[in-house]
């Protein structure tokens, strides 16, 4: 047969095409299953781990069982500060991925923050973990942040990123950035809201700042803004549930 | 047959491994070669993606259009690729993410595209098979030692186990920062590609 005839190669090409398709298509659907509850572990875990709940070693199955003992529901709330209680199919406290905190995202960057509807995990001891998202050097960047009862203290933090540079930008997922997040107010001495930034040297001691990664300036203000921007959004949630706080008699 | 055959196992591992000697997939080997467990993970996967795509491609060589040949050989390998991808996705999550986009670009490796035109479009299914196996043997070699080295050096441990004791930290002993960045997996690459130069005179430019 002349396999160099056209006819024959505008067939093969196109039965190739369609076979690898085909498996493909087909490996896909099987796989996806065991690919969504690594991504929905992962979220569960970083979650727990903003909280300060130990998960070392654990298998996955593990991981999901300590996150529902630990998280008593999860709310979405609005910009202007009204909440609801969310449940999965499962009837249990719903885990948004981090794909809808993009969604969320880009409401906030046309300017229709109004329709958001974002996360707060509530934790059975009292804790808030509510997450973040921005853009980072080379892509989304996102992390949790857990606040005390008082919801301007901050419990921990830990953040993770899409492809930050290594060595440099990547560290903010790594402990020495994320724990100096602990302790630190979303409050000034006043009470007025102040986010908390990140900055460059001379944060050790201050009420509202960290330090930024070294050499990943792009991503360390990617976190600043991030914060800001969600925090921001979370802003009027955290005073409808802290009614002290309107009164600035916060210790 | 049984030299020949030797000779397809043993050359791509030291005599004419694709990363010291023909210097083929050198992006990748920088990139994933900070910690031994993704190196080891990725020499993996290029191993079974080199193997499988010679098999196939070796198999379907007497029908390939000529005139379309190198875009059926991509087509074989993307398939190839993104099932190790989304296999690594579904199994070895983390590791996955670890490699991130490294994964993904085994598809723009030399060494897979290079073994199917050199060998496999001129061999039969089952010698491909073993010098794409063997090829992706010789790139894992080379990166798992490297990434031994940086890992090492650069984080005191291996495998994620910590090497080097708490003491030696306590003395003053400092991690290598320039281990975990690209620069020093060139300089490592190096090397090694001196170290074999020197012991196989043959390979020397007069």
């Amino acid at each position: 047969m002349n396999t160099n005839s056209n006819v024959y190669t505008i067939i093969y090409t196109s039965v190739l095409v369609i076979v690898v398709a085909a498996i493909l298509a087909f490996a896909a659907t099987i796989l996806k299953p065991a690919q969504e509850a690594n991504v929905k572990v992962e979220t569960m875990s970083q979650i727990l781990s903003a909280a300060g709940v130990s998960q070392d070693n654990l298998s996955n199955n593990e991981i999901i069982d300590l996150f529902y003992k630990e998280v008593s529901a999860t709310l979405v709330a609005t910009v202007d500060g009204s909440s609801e209680e969310v449940f999965d199919k499962d009837n249990k406290p719903q885990i948004f991925a981090v794909s809808y905190l993009k969604v969320q995202q880009s409401l906030i960057n046309k300017g229709q923050q109004n329709e958001c509807k974002l996360p707060v995990y509530c934790f059975a001891n009292g804790l808030k973990v509510v997450p973040i998202y921005g853009a980072g050097l080379w892509g989304p960047i996102w992390g949790y942040i857990a606040f005390n009862q008082d919801n301007a203290t901050v419990y921990g933090a830990i953040f993770d990123h899409k492809g930050e540079t290594p060595g440099l930008g990547a560290k903010i997922a790594e402990k020495p950035f994320y724990s100096q997040f602990a302790g630190k107010s979303i409050l000034d001495e006043a009470g007025n809201f102040v986010s908390i930034s990140v900055v460059k040297g001379g944060a050790k001691g201050s009420r509202n700042g960290v330090d930024a990664v070294s050499g990943g300036s792009i991503t360390s203000k990617a976190v600043d803004t991030s914060i800001r921007t969600w925090i921001g959004a979370y802003r009027n949630f955290f005073l409808a549930c802290t009614p002290m706080l309107l009164n600035n008699v916060e210790e | 047959m049984s030299e020949n055959l030797k000779n397809v196992l043993l050359k791509p591992i030291f005599k004419g491994n694709p990363i010291s000697v023909l210097v083929l997939g050198i992006c990748s080997s920088l990139a994933v070669t900070v910690q031994l467990k993704g190196a080891l993970v990725m020499a993996l996967s290029v191993t079974i993606v080199t193997g499988l795509s010679s098999f196939v491609v070796s198999l379907m060589r007497k029908s390939i259009p000529n005139r379309v040949r190198i875009i059926v050989q991509l087509v074989v390998v993307a398939m190839m690729v993104i099932l190790v991808d989304q296999v690594l996705k579904a199994y070895a999550y983390s590791v996955s993410k670890s490699l991130s986009v490294y994964i993904g670009l085994i598809i723009t490796n030399c060494i897979v595209m290079g073994r199917i035109e050199a060998f496999a479009l001129g061999n039969k299914p089952g010698l491909s098979l073993l010098d794409g196996l063997a090829n992706g043997l010789g790139y894992g070699l080379i990166l798992v030692i490297v990434a031994f080295v940086r890992e090492l050096l650069g984080s005191g441990s291996i495998l994620g186990f910590q090497i080097i004791p708490e003491s030696f930290y306590a003395a003053g002993y400092m991690n290598n920062g320039l281990m975990i960045l690209p620069p020093f997996a060139l300089i490592l690459l190096g090397c090694f590609i001196w170290i074999q130069r020197s012991i196989q005179k043959d390979l020397q430019e007069k």
